[in-house]
């Protein structure tokens, strides 16, 4: 038994830091985990839920609104982009803010091409990411299922 | 005060009491639980027109009050003001997305901000301030 736990929990702790090295997190979301507690053991996937649902709206809203070429309300997608970087960067989403800074130029110059490339590219971070959370959850709740405790990871 | 070998506070033993304003549940999820992890009691409002009417309906008083700049019905700047009109003391602390320039900040800030921060806001740029209310 704690064979297993010890081999999840070091499971665990490569894929986390794998997550950041690959530049999927960054240091917000380690701000995030420290506030977990015993009393609130679902914050972190919480907060990450509602970080996806604000995803998949605001891309859908942008998305209409860059829909039609004669007719581009880049004062809408800019808004957009504007909450999404805001919230990819409370949550720790490196990538995802990332490419909402080349959004927001593409939008700055009305490149509705551009826009077009930049939306797909963060439809397709946050959804990598979203995989990717859901998969060290899955991890957590092996571990506690063993009878293990999360650890404490150490990102440098 | 619990304080740590630094000499800062990890958590306050006098119940901080903070109403944060923000019209987005991620932000105010966030942020609630900052202030539980301080050992502050938090109260909401989804935007300024909120904010405002909590102060004069029940004459609440806070601590400190956490305010967004971007929210519907009366931005940041707005409530800012009409709370300083109706002569709210507590301290108010902006919170700035990285994307607002220097100026928007400072509009902010005369609007009668004590202090602004820049989002994501996190528990180590929370207590400097914290410090500075218990010490007041």
């Amino acid at each position: 038994m704690n064979t297993v736990v010890a081999q999840l929990q070091r499971q665990f702790q490569d894929y986390l830091v794998s997550l950041y090295q690959q530049g999927f997190l960054d240091n917000q979301f380690t701000e995030l985990r420290k506030l977990q507690d015993e009393g609130t053991p679902d914050f972190v996937a919480e907060v990450v839920s509602l970080f996806f649902d604000d995803c998949s709206k605001l891309i859908n809203s942008m998305s209409r609104s860059l829909e039609r070429p004669e007719n581009v309300d880049f004062k809408q997608v800019d808004s957009g982009v504007h909450q999404l970087k805001g919230s990819s960067s409370s949550v720790g989403a490196r990538r995802v803010k990332n490419v909402c800074i080349s959004f927001k130029e593409c939008c700055d110059v009305q490149n509705r091409e551009g826009c077009l490339r930049c939306l797909q590219q963060v439809d397709y971070e946050y959804k990598m990411l979203k995989t990717k959370l859901q998969d060290l959850f899955n991890l957590e709740q092996q571990i506690v299922q063993a009878g293990g405790a999360i650890p404490q990871v150490n990102i440098n | 005060m619990a304080t740590n070998s630094m000499g800062n506070i990890q958590k306050i033993k006098k119940k901080l009491k903070v109403l944060i304003v923000d019209d987005d549940p991620l932000n105010l999820k966030i942020h609630e639980k900052i202030i539980k992890a301080i050992g502050g009691i938090s109260q909401t409002a989804r935007n300024g027109e909120e904010a405002v009417i909590i102060h004069r309906d029940g004459g609440s008083s806070f601590d400190l009050i956490l305010m967004d700049k971007e929210m519907p019905e009366r931005d940041g700047v707005s409530t800012t003001k009409k709370l300083r009109e109706m002569k709210v003391k507590s301290m108010i602390v902006g919170v700035t997305s990285l994307a607002d320039n220097e100026e928007e900040r400072r509009a902010f800030m005369e609007a009668g901000l004590n202090h602004c921060l820049a989002k994501p806001l996190t528990k180590d740029k929370i207590i400097p301030l914290i410090n500075q209310l218990m010490d007041a």
